[in-house]
């Protein structure tokens, strides 16, 4: 059973990092994981290009859930997502959740065999309405 | 009727004046946001100009969508996917209706408030490219155009922000001139001095 795919988009690739393997402890090898963190010259920022890659190493036919820290990194995510080839961006869905606790709560569903849709509620309600 | 000469013309016009500004928009930045908007900008527009022969060597639209793809995969900020959207959109409208600037270019601004989840008078670029708009489907000069983008950009200064990291200063936004509504005025000055 292939489960949904989680990515980590924080300005800071040490941010995005520490995130994943935060994941990768609490929940193990079961949900599909990628990170990315910096703007195209490696500075603090997110790269549409390095977002699409990430996606691409988390891809899960089950869909993919992206976490995002700051503004930017959910627009840039939200712009990835559309630049997707074929039907896949209707797959992948940008969460509006923290960042840390959002990825860990996410794959902690994912991990269960959730559905895409589950895992995103999940994540969600750690967001004030 | 506009070709891919004058958008030539245009793209190394904004990418001399935003370079030219680079450390004006990175100080109004670094007032209300984050301190990148200069460097990032600088290098969309750096990246645009390195590759002008290849995008202007397409028609009109599809050099326009080339430059949309171009600012979104390297300006690395939320101005990546915001300008980008603008100039994608305006090849992909002026692909199906190629001489109607005013309502590509109406369709574009619109299309970047969707992108931002974002309105006028939230102290972004919004508040910049809609009285331009107004302005274009007025009829009105290109210099009033200009004049128009710049009183907007004033414009921003006594405003509060409402979306993006200015907006997490409250009312201590206020009395900064937006960084994007600035750079905005960049690009409508750069394409006015060139365009017929």
């Amino acid at each position: 059973m292939k489960n949904v795919g989680i990515v980590i988009v924080s300005h800071s690739p040490l941010v995005a990092e520490g995130a994943a393997s935060m994941v990768r402890q609490m929940v193990g090898d079961d949900v599909p994981l990628a990170w990315c963190g910096g703007n195209p010259e490696g500075g603090l920022g997110t790269s549409v290009e390095a977002i699409i890659a990430a996606i691409d190493r988390a891809w899960s036919d089950r869909g993919v859930a992206i976490l995002v820290d700051l503004g930017g990194a959910e627009t840039n995510s939200e712009m990835a997502v559309e630049m997707l080839d074929g039907d896949r961006s209707h797959k992948v869905v940008v969460c509006n959740a923290p960042v840390v606790e959002g990825a860990v709560m996410a794959a902690t569903e994912a991990s269960g065999g959730a559905s895409l849709a589950e895992v995103r509620a999940t994540a969600e309600e750690l967001s004030p309405a | 009727m506009i070709d891919s000469s004058h958008l030539r013309a245009a793209l190394l016009a904004i990418a001399e004046a935003v370079s030219a500004h680079a450390e004006e928009l990175t100080a109004l930045d670094a007032a209300i946001g984050d301190g990148d908007h200069g460097a990032n900008m600088k290098r969309g527009f750096d990246a645009v100009a390195a590759d002008i022969d290849t995008i202007c060597a397409k028609p009109l639209a599809e050099a326009l969508k080339a430059v949309g793809t171009k600012l979104v995969m390297t300006i690395g900020g939320a101005s990546g996917p915001l300008y980008g959207t603008l100039f994608l959109t305006l090849g992909k409208e002026l692909a199906v209706n190629p001489e109607a600037y005013v309502v590509a270019y109406r369709k574009a601004v619109e299309a970047v408030a969707a992108r931002g989840k974002s309105g006028i008078n939230q102290k972004t670029l919004l508040d910049v490219l809609y009285p331009v708009a107004d302005a274009l489907e007025a009829g009105k000069p290109k210099s009033d155009v200009v004049a128009v983008a710049r009183a907007a950009v004033a414009g921003t200064k006594d405003r509060k922000a409402i979306r993006g990291r200015a907006s997490f200063l409250g009312d201590r936004s206020i009395g900064h001139i937006d960084p994007g509504a600035r750079s905005s005025l960049l690009l409508i000055e750069a394409a006015a001095g060139v365009l017929p």
